[in-house]
Formats: C-alpha cells, sequence, structure tokens
C-alpha cells in the first residue's frame, strides 16, 4: 500500500469519534398520509397521487394481485412478528413543495436534520463530485447537480418523475431483474411504491461523479417502500452510493426496497450502500424490517460490484444479486453485515453464472455481538453453459462474547466440469489478549474493538468510496459501542 | 519513579508473586533476572495492567500516583509501556496506523491534539533509522506474518515512538539472533535518558552484555531472593541460579 493511501486511512481513522446511537430524532414536518392498510383503492390512490399513466397503475395492480396469493417467507433463520400489513401506512409524502430550486429554500427544520445526520447539504455542495438525491420519506425534496448531469445525457431523477419523463425507459426495464411475482416483498414493493431513484447512464459515457442518494424514514409508522432502477448503457460506468439511517421508533417499521441493476455490454456499476436503519433498543424493542431485493443482470464483458455495510435494522433480510448472463461478465459482493443486542441478519448474495468464462467474487465478513444473530446466506450458481466460470467465496464471522450466534449457509450448484468454485471459511473472536495488547499501548477498550474491527473489515471498507468509508467506519464503531462489558 | 511494596499477586487460587519489593528511580535501568516460572512475567503483567492476574496484597505507586487504581490504558497514558514476551496481532491493522491510534489516544487523555499526520511520520522515519528498519514496514499489519524478531523489533518501535517515562522489556532478548539483539539494545541504549527507566525482564545474561544495567535483582518463587550490580548477571552466568535458588530453599524448607 502507497503512503499516500495509508496516510488518508490514518486520517479516516482519525476522523472516527465514539456515540450512541445518534440519528434518533424525528424531524418536525407536516405530512401528507393516507389511511392504513393495503387494498385495491389504496393502490389507486398512490398511483393517482403520482398522477401515474394508466400503464403503470396497471402494473401494480398486477403487483398486487400477485402478493395477495403469496406468503411471507420463513425459510430465512430469523424470529420476528410478522408484520399486520394492514396496520400500516402506504405512502406519506412531506406538504412541503418537493422540489426546490436552490438549497437555501429548504425548511430549516429538514435543514437541522441534515446538519445531525453530518451530511449537512452545504458541505456536500462544497465537495462537489456528489450528486445527492435525498429521501425524506417519500417524495425527493431536494435533487442537485441534474444539471450537470443532463449535460452528458445521464438521467438521474426520483423514479416517479421518470415515470413522467422517461416512461419509455422505465417501461422497458422496469421489473425485468426483479418481477413483481419473485418474492413476497418484490410483489408488495411494486404495488406500492412510492418514490427511489432512477438513473440512466448512456452509451460509452463515464459518469463524472459519485451518485448518492439518502433515504431516511420520517413518518411514524409509515413503512418505506423505494424503488430504484439504474441502467448503465452499453461500454459506460458509474458508481452509485446509497445510505440510510431512521430516527428511533418504538414500533417496527417495515421497509421493503427494491433494487434494480442492469450493466448492458461492457457496462460496469459500482453499487455501495451504508445501512442504518433503528436497530431497535437493547431488549429488542422498535427496529426496521429491512426486507430487501436487490438484484443486477450483466451482459456481455459487463461488471457488478455490489458493497455493503450493514449495521442497523431489527431483522435483515436481504441478498444483493447478480446475474452473470452475458460471457465474460463479472459480480462482486462485498459486505460487513453488523449485528448487536438482538438484532437478527439474514444476509448473503446470489451468483447465477449463466455466460461462458464469468467470474464472481464474494467477500463477506460478519459480526456478532451481545444477543443478535447473524448469518450468511448464499448461492454459487454456475449453468451447464457457464464454461470456464470461476468463484471464490471468503465467509468469515467475528464473534464478540458468548451470547451471539453465526451461521454460514452457503449454497453450490455447479453444472459443468470445466468451472472452478473455491469456499473459505473461518470463524473468530476477538481475543482478550489482542484488547489488552491495544489497552498497554493507550487505546481504551472500546477505541480498541473498532481498531480490531476496521481490521477485520479492511478488504470490505477498501472498496468503498472514501466518504462513505468515513461513515462506514463510524457506523461500526457506534454500533458495537457497549458490546463488550 | 516506581515503588512496589510487598506485591503479592497471582492467578486464580495460585500465587505467584509472594511479597516483591523494588524501588526504580528516574535515569535507571534495572535486570530482573530468575529461573523459569519464578513470576518474571507476573510482575510484568501486573504492573501493565492484566486484568488476568488479581493482586492480593501490596501497592505499586508510580510517580505518586496508585497505579493499582488506574486501567490499562491510563497506565499507559501515564507512561508505563510493556514490550511485551508474546506480541500480537491485529490483522488488518497497518504498524503506522496503530501507533498513529495509540499516540492519538494518549494525547486526548493528555488533552492535546493529534499530532499532524506528516510530522508523525517524519517521526515514524527517524526512529526506523535508529532501529534499521526496512522500509514497507509501517503498511505492513501489526505482526502478522512477522517472524520472532520482527515482532520484538516492533515492540521496541513502539516503545521509541510512545516514549514511556517507564519501559519494562519482557523476555525482548528471547527469539532474537544475535545481529538483531545488537540492533534492539542498541535503541534502548539511544532511547535512555535521565528521565526515563527500563526494566529488562530476561532468564538470561546475553542483553545485559549490550544494555548495562544498574541494579540486577534475581526473582525466585515470588521474592526478590538478592540484588545488586551489573555484576551479579555476571556471577549468575557463571554459577547458575541454583547458586541463589538452593540457598532460599534452604530458607523455606
Amino acid at each position: 500500500m502507497s503512503e499516500q493511501k495509508k496516510q488518508s486511512e490514518d486520517e479516516l481513522l482519525e476522523k472516527v469519534t465514539s456515540t450512541e446511537y445518534k440519528y434518533g430524532f424525528t424531524t418536525d414536518i407536516e405530512s401528507d398520509t393516507i389511511p392504513k392498510g393495503l387494498s385495491e383503492d389504496v393502490v389507486r390512490i398512490i398511483s393517482a397521487k403520482k398522477n401515474e399513466p394508466e400503464w403503470m397503475l396497471e402494473y401494480r395492480l398486477k403487483a398486487y394481485k400477485f402478493w395477495l396469493e403469496m406468503e411471507e417467507p420463513d425459510w430465512a433463520n430469523i424470529n420476528y412478528t410478522k408484520p399486520n400489513y394492514q396496520d400500516v401506512i402506504y405512502y406519506s409524502a412531506p406538504k412541503q413543495k418537493p422540489v426546490l430550486d436552490s438549497l437555501d429554500d429548504l425548511d430549516p427544520e429538514m435543514k437541522k436534520t441534515f446538519d445531525k445526520l453530518g451530511i449537512s447539504i452545504d458541505e456536500q455542495k462544497k465537495l462537489a463530485n456528489v450528486a445527492v438525491d435525498i429521501v425524506m420519506d417519500s417524495v425527493s425534496v431536494a435533487n442537485t447537480f441534474k444539471d450537470t448531469l443532463a449535460e452528458k445525457g445521464i438521467i438521474f431523477c426520483p423514479i416517479s418523475d421518470a415515470i413522467q419523463e422517461h416512461p419509455e425507459l422505465v417501461k422497458k426495464y422496469l421489473g425485468t431483474v426483479v418481477p413483481a411475482r419473485d418474492n413476497f416483498f418484490s410483489a408488495l414493493n411494486a404495488a406500492v411504491f412510492s418514490d427511489g431513484s432512477f438513473c440512466y447512464i448512456p452509451k460509452g459515457i463515464k459518469c463524472p461523479m459519485e451518485l448518492s442518494t439518502y433515504f431516511r424514514i420520517n413518518e411514524a409508522g409509515t413503512g418505506q417502500f423505494e424503488r430504484t432502477l439504474l441502467i448503465a448503457d452499453e461500454g459506460s460506468q458509474v458508481s452509485y452510493l446509497e445510505g440510510c439511517t431512521a430516527p428511533m421508533r418504538d414500533e417496527n417499521q417495515l421497509h421493503a426496497a427494491v433494487v434494480e441493476l442492469i450493466a448492458m455490454d461492457d457496462a460496469d456499476i459500482k453499487y455501495s450502500t451504508v445501512q442504518n436503519w433503528y436497530p431497535g433498543n437493547a431488549e429488542g424493542v422498535g427496529g426496521v424490517f429491512n426486507f430487501v431485493t436487490k438484484r443486477g443482470i450483466c451482459h456481455k464483458n459487463a461488471k457488478i460490484s455490489w458493497t455493503q455495510v450493514e449495521t442497523g435494522s431489527a431483522v435483515t433480510w436481504k441478498y444483493p444479486s447478480c446475474i452473470l448472463k452475458g460471457d465474460n461478465s463479472i459480480g462482486e459482493f462485498f459486505s460487513v453485515a453488523v449485528t448487536n443486542n438482538k438484532q437478527q441478519a439474514d444476509t448473503g448474495t446470489k451468483m447465477i453464472h449463466l455466460g461462458k468464462n464469468t467470474k464472481s467474487t464474494i467477500i463477506a465478513k460478519g459480526i456478532s455481538a451481545g444477543k443478535s444473530d447473524g448469518n450468511y446466506r448464499g448461492l454459487v450458481k454456475i449453468s451447464k453453459g457457464a464454461t470456464n466460470s470461476r468463484n471464490f467465496s471468503q465467509c468469515d464471522s467475528l464473534l464478540m462474547g458468548d451470547k451471539c450466534g453465526s451461521h454460514t449457509f452457503p449454497y453450490i450448484e455447479v453444472k459443468n466440469n470445466s468451472s472452478k468454485v473455491e469456499h473459505e471459511a473461518t470463524t473468530s473472536k476477538i481475543g482478550e489478549d489482542q484488547i489488552f495488547y491495544c489497552n498497554q499501548r493507550g487505546i481504551g477498550t472500546e477505541a480498541a474493538i473498532a481498531l480490531i474491527v476496521n481490521g477485520y473489515c479492511k478488504d470490505v471498507l477498501n472498496q468503498l468510496p472514501m466518504e462513505f468509508a468515513v461513515e462506514a467506519q463510524k457506523l461500526l464503531e457506534i454500533s458495537l459501542e457497549g458490546s463488550v462489558g | 519513579m516506581l515503588q512496589i511494596k510487598d506485591l503479592k499477586a497471582g492467578i486464580e487460587d495460585n500465587q505467584i508473586l509472594k511479597g516483591i519489593n523494588l524501588e526504580v528511580k528516574a535515569g535507571e535501568i534495572h535486570a530482573i533476572m530468575g529461573p523459569n516460572g519464578s513470576g518474571k512475567s507476573t510482575l510484568s503483567a501486573v504492573i501493565a495492567g492484566n486484568e488476568d492476574y488479581e493482586v492480593e496484597g501490596g501497592n505499586i505507586t508510580f510517580n505518586g500516583k496508585d497505579l493499582l487504581e488506574l486501567d490499562p490504558e491510563e497506565r499507559a497514558h501515564n507512561g508505563v509501556f510493556l514490550s511485551f514476551q508474546y506480541p500480537v496481532e491485529i490483522p488488518g491493522i497497518s504498524v503506522s496506523n496503530f501507533i498513529k491510534t495509540s499516540i492519538t489516544e494518549k494525547r486526548k487523555a493528555q488533552g492535546l491534539e493529534p499530532i499532524p499526520t506528516k510530522d508523525l511520520l517524519k517521526m515514524m522515519r527517524e526512529k526506523m533509522e535508529l532501529l534499521s528498519i526496512k522500509q514497507g514496514y509501517l503498511s505492513r499489519n501489526m505482526n502478522e506474518g512477522f517472524s520472532g524478531g520482527e515482532k520484538k523489533r516492533n515492540e521496541i518501535f513502539q516503545m521509541a515512538m510512545l516514549e514511556p517515562k517507564l519501559a519494562i522489556l519482557d523476555e525482548t532478548d528471547s527469539g532474537l539472533d544475535i545481529d538483531a539483539l545488537r540492533i534492539v539494545a542498541n535503541g534502548v541504549n539511544k532511547l535512555r535518558s535521565a528521565d526515563n527507566a527500563t526494566v529488562i525482564i530476561t532468564h538470561y545474561q546475553r542483553l545485559l552484555d549490550y544494555i548495562a544495567p544498574d541494579f540486577v535483582h534475581v526473582l525466585y518463587n515470588g521474592r526478590i531472593v538478592k540484588s545488586g550490580g551489573a555484576e551479579l548477571a555476571h556471577e549468575l552466568e557463571e554459577k547458575g541460579y541454583d547458586w541463589v535458588t538452593k540457598e532460599e530453599d534452604k530458607k523455606w524448607a
């Protein structure tokens, strides 16, 4: 590693500070909500509120019908009280005028929220090179850098705008990677999603900035159903960042997002997530239920790389996946999943090799503390036609204390004999000797754990863009606070 | 600087230290020698604050402070440094990152701002030169894949960076070849000042050929049974520990 990189890494570390879950606050902004519960009428209301074209309403209604016939999955190694879907509010939008010309027009309350999050827009603007589409509840309230992107022909906007302004693209790609009937949660999302992001990178264009979206749940009892559709046309490149924090709540909040990535021939998509939804209190009360379907398709020579740092949510059910359809395409999955207190996570990836000479890499690092349970579940499937394909998987688990659990469920299916699959797994504990060694060097126990954990996650954190790496390190530290006593 | 009075300590029900008395003043180098199992490493662990050991009696004061009241990191902040007999691996954390964290935490405890990275790197380069450490070392992960000698040198490098008031070198000579031993000893000698003190814990006399101690103590069966000047180490080398231990065994028989 170069000294320069070294130095920046050291600076990163310097920024790591220790606080309790500090994103537990709510913003007092008037909201426009519809009554609780889900019915055909509710789907129609959502579609009407968004002035959607007929084809979109039909798509939603079809999805709603699929959903009615589906069962909530129970194969994951998680235990939770299934939400009462008739007790959820499916749409909520800040009453404030949704799109602002300038950040000065932002509601002062909302501005304060951003400041508390440490992502003040002023700072973001100065940082430049980061276009921010902030989703406060369900409607985008600030959208910057749109013009800069527009010059290159890049479309980056709320998906509701895309439905209005680029219906041909949405119609062509929506639901092609994650069909509505894929699973219970994707069907629910397709029926009721209220907002999310849409991104299209034209042929041969390298997106000049990291695209970033911050999601927040901000309305008591409101489920959030984000829908993200990202299309990288032939030979294009994009790096997309997604981060979220949520305020403290007593009741469980439902979150069922769908993300679809399409990498056309020779395209390259990097999708990074830092997830910090409210995990519930130490007794496991409250906290977000995070049921996410993320999937990308790679055409010829294309590459999709998923990086995720999952520290939040009471329950996480999430398997960002790659369908390696085109020959020579590449799929990557880098993950750090932290569970503490009574958090439960069942997360991993699926790499579906269809094309010849396809390659996939999986690096999954689980950290379990408190009484939590962390599970890695992954599928590597190499089809008959995917000759000369390769997979390398590494699944590590780090346990803190003796009341937590960690499980690894790797599924491997190989249908030809010219491919190669490697799987490595380790389970370790943070040693008392490591902590004492740090203590002796003047590093207190909490800071020592943060250091050791950062070292353990280094391979994944290194994949994150710089500004996210800082946030990720902070989150790791915050979420493991009090885990050793 | 360091006063140890009638220190009794052990692990679970097994008393290892049975009444240690020792005084170390600034500028002094003390060597604590003794056969295996005499309690040498226990003494260093108790001074550093390893909670695996239970202090059953006596006290330790360090520059007027009751050391036993302090957490291990607070002892470090106050200038106590232990060079570990078995340095621990911290995978994924580079030497420079670790040392930076260590120095930053120490300064934080003293109410000081972190040292700018540039200055810190400059200091690291100087100390690397002092210890004949090769380029590329700073970005290696803490003790991961280090040879025995590299680990020990890494300990002394940290000591050089942290500039402790009291350094305890626990069996630093074990696992070192003669060249490495010379380099480490040379480093310790150069770092010696009128304000700091060093306690060398060793089984063999050979490190003391390079670092001249002011005092030599023989630890046996949890007690310091003999103290003297540098000549005591040579005498021990010549006559073996039996010379001291037999006498001692008779006393307690």
